[in-house]
């Protein structure tokens, strides 16, 4: 019965959400925000590729603005040098990255823990040293401009409106995608993994071979996120794929809690907020927030602090309801 | 590469790598008593050579006293980052840990670029700027105190951790924390005391080099990855293996940069201590996998 009054809420909420988001960019209603909501959705896919790598099984990843930047990369290259069609491109920067997550993953994912974390970060800090040194191909330090609009026949996403449904059309798609791998036969053998990888080894799972695969299938989220940011902003330049950029994926997947897919939505959002509106002309003061919301989240709510919240809610309806 | 050049790669690979082995002490010192791999390690470095630059250069503090004071106030840091961060966390799994020192190192960063500025910054040298000849290889005063320190920390902690109570029962501690509790060795005294050791190695390191090489507020991280790459040459067991991986990383780096061919020039230079990194990993991934299961 409980569980009946439940769904029919959950679907209540989800229609009203949808609706809100269908609305937003609208000029009347947020409209001067949709510059800010892209960059949430792009945030958004990266980090939930992140999540179901960290929170499910229990890898962490300190490179993952690299494989956002190769997508970036590889779409930008291939539509402005070489006149590819943008969406062909972003297919072929999907499938290059995701290979070679995969490769990197093959080799890589047998170091755990502290090990992996340096592994990771290292080779983050090797693909950017590449963005700025090839400069024949990648425009260096300074960057690359002129990259193509998508377009779908005669329909160009030339705005920031249409660019908006393009790319949240995108987003809640991978999120989908996740919330059914999480739930899926996969999502359960990742979760035995995170638990105990002897454990689950020793039910069968092939750990070494999810591990790697959840690695390429973020790598591709990623990937896209990066080829739908070229194409927004028609620029790329090394900056936005560093060092940093990792650590703030990380605080973004952390605010919303390792092991919540939809929490990812609220982790960029809260992250990007903070950054582009909140905190904006104060210097790096934005790094010192985020430094504090790391420690204090992972040493007083580890599971993450839109799940702690939503575990603050659900107990304070269960004890409103236990009056009634 | 003639005699002399070669010479002169040598040189300055040594000087870079007394740095990175000042690093990986540090990471060895907290990671054996505390199993915890302190991301931060690099943001003591960082400290030591920008408040070193704060005090000479904005207060006009007097040489000595200012590294002293530099010294003494990153080690009140390390201190504190174990007290409210590390200890407060103390059953947290390692990817939380990690996580965790990330957090201290960008706030610590963070918080050096708003008030220190974004500038690279150059402290005086110790004792002025004339090179000396050496086999018809220059080498600068600033290099000598380099190599010179690093000696002399290296020594200073070897008998440290030989000849005196505490330091005994620092190794003690690092071989079993439970069993080093039962002859009474606080797990938590020795844990603090590592940090507040790495984190002075850290800044002794980052001050001396600041004169040479400069610093800024985003030294950091290059500056832990490289200390790392030295540590887990020894597995972050042996100071004495974690040193000679700094020097051996350091002269590696330099000789690539010297041979100027293809990947082998200075804008790779970080990433050749990176590729060395994965390759060390790799090779040791098979024992390294036992290890962490027998913690």
């Amino acid at each position: 019965m409980f569980g009946f009054v439940k769904n029919k809420w959950i679907y209540f909420l989800v229609g009203a959400l949808l609706a809100v988001m269908v609305l937003i960019p609208f000029d009347w209603f947020m409209g001067k925000y949709n510059t800010l909501l892209i960059f949430i959705g792009l945030n958004t896919m990266v980090t939930v590729g992140l999540c179901l790598l960290m929170g499910y099984t229990g890898q962490v990843s300190l490179g993952q603005a690299a494989y956002y930047g190769i997508g970036a990369y590889i779409s930008a290259i291939l539509s402005k040098t070489y006149g590819v069609n943008p969406w062909l491109a972003m297919l072929i920067a999907a499938i290059v990255t995701g290979a070679f997550a995969y490769g990197i993953g093959y080799l890589i994912f047998r170091l755990k823990g502290n090990y992996l974390a340096m592994a990771t970060l290292g080779l983050g800090l090797i693909i950017w040293i590449l963005f700025r040194q090839l400069s024949e191909i990648t425009g260096g330090p300074d960057g690359m401009g002129g990259i193509p609009y998508l377009s779908i026949g005669g329909f160009g996403f030339y705005t920031t409106f249409k660019r908006y449904y393009l790319v949240w059309f995108f987003c809640l798609a991978l999120l989908l995608i996740s919330q059914n791998i999480v739930r899926s036969r996969t999502g359960r053998a990742l979760r035995a993994i995170h638990g105990s990888e002897d454990a689950a080894e020793s039910i069968g799972i092939n750990v070494a071979q999810f591990k790697v695969k959840i690695f390429a299938l973020s790598a591709v989220f990623a990937s896209i996120a990066g080829s739908l940011f070229v194409h927004h902003l028609r620029f790329v330049s090394p900056q936005p794929f560093g060092f940093l950029a990792s650590v703030k994926l990380v605080v973004m997947a952390v605010i919303g809690g390792l092991a919540s897919i939809w929490g990812a939505i609220f982790g960029a959002a809260t992250t990007n907020i903070l950054s582009d509106e909140l905190l904006l002309g104060f210097g790096e003061l934005d790094t010192i927030v985020y430094g504090l919301i790391l420690m204090l989240v992972m040493i007083f709510m580890p599971q993450g602090l839109f799940v702690k919240l939503k575990e603050i809610i659900v107990q304070w309806r269960s004890k409103t309801t236990q009056k009634v | 590469m003639s005699v002399d050049q070669f010479l002169q790669y040598l040189i300055s690979g040594i000087t870079q790598g007394s740095i990175y082995a000042l690093v990986a002490l540090g990471f060895t010192i907290i990671y054996a008593v505390t199993r915890v791999i302190n991301f931060a390690q690099g943001e003591f470095v960082m400290l030591g050579g920008m408040l070193s630059f704060l005090l000479i250069s904005s207060f006009g503090i007097p040489l000595i006293p200012s590294l002293i004071l530099a010294v003494l106030f990153t080690a009140i840091i390390g201190a504190i980052i174990y007290l409210l961060a590390i200890r407060t966390a103390k059953k947290a799994s390692v990817v939380s840990l990690i996580i965790i020192t990330i957090g201290v190192s960008i706030f610590i960063r963070g918080f050096t670029r708003e008030f220190l500025g974004v500038d690279s910054v150059r402290p005086p040298f110790f004792t002025g700027d004339e090179s000396l000849t050496i086999f018809g290889a220059l080498i600068r005063p600033q290099a000598l105190w380099i190599i010179g320190t690093t000696i002399v920390v290296t020594i200073i902690l070897h008998l440290f951790l030989s000849r005196t109570m505490m330091g005994n029962a620092l190794k003690a501690s690092a071989i079993s924390t439970r069993a080093a509790a039962m002859v009474g060795i606080d797990s938590r005294v020795m844990a603090l005391t590592a940090f507040v050791i790495a984190a002075v190695i850290g800044s002794i390191g980052g001050a001396v080099m600041a004169p040479l090489v400069l610093t800024s507020y985003n030294v950091g991280v290059m500056l832990g990855l490289k200390g790392f790459v030295s540590a887990s040459i020894g597995g972050f067991k042996s100071p004495i293996i974690s040193v000679i991986g700094g020097i051996t990383i350091g002269v590696i780096e330099s000789l690539a940069v010297g041979i100027n061919w293809g990947p082998f020039t200075s804008s790779y230079k970080d990433a050749i201590a990176i590729v060395a990194l994965l390759i060390i990993l790799l090779i040791r991934s098979g024992r390294l996998a036992l290890e962490e299961r027998a913690d």
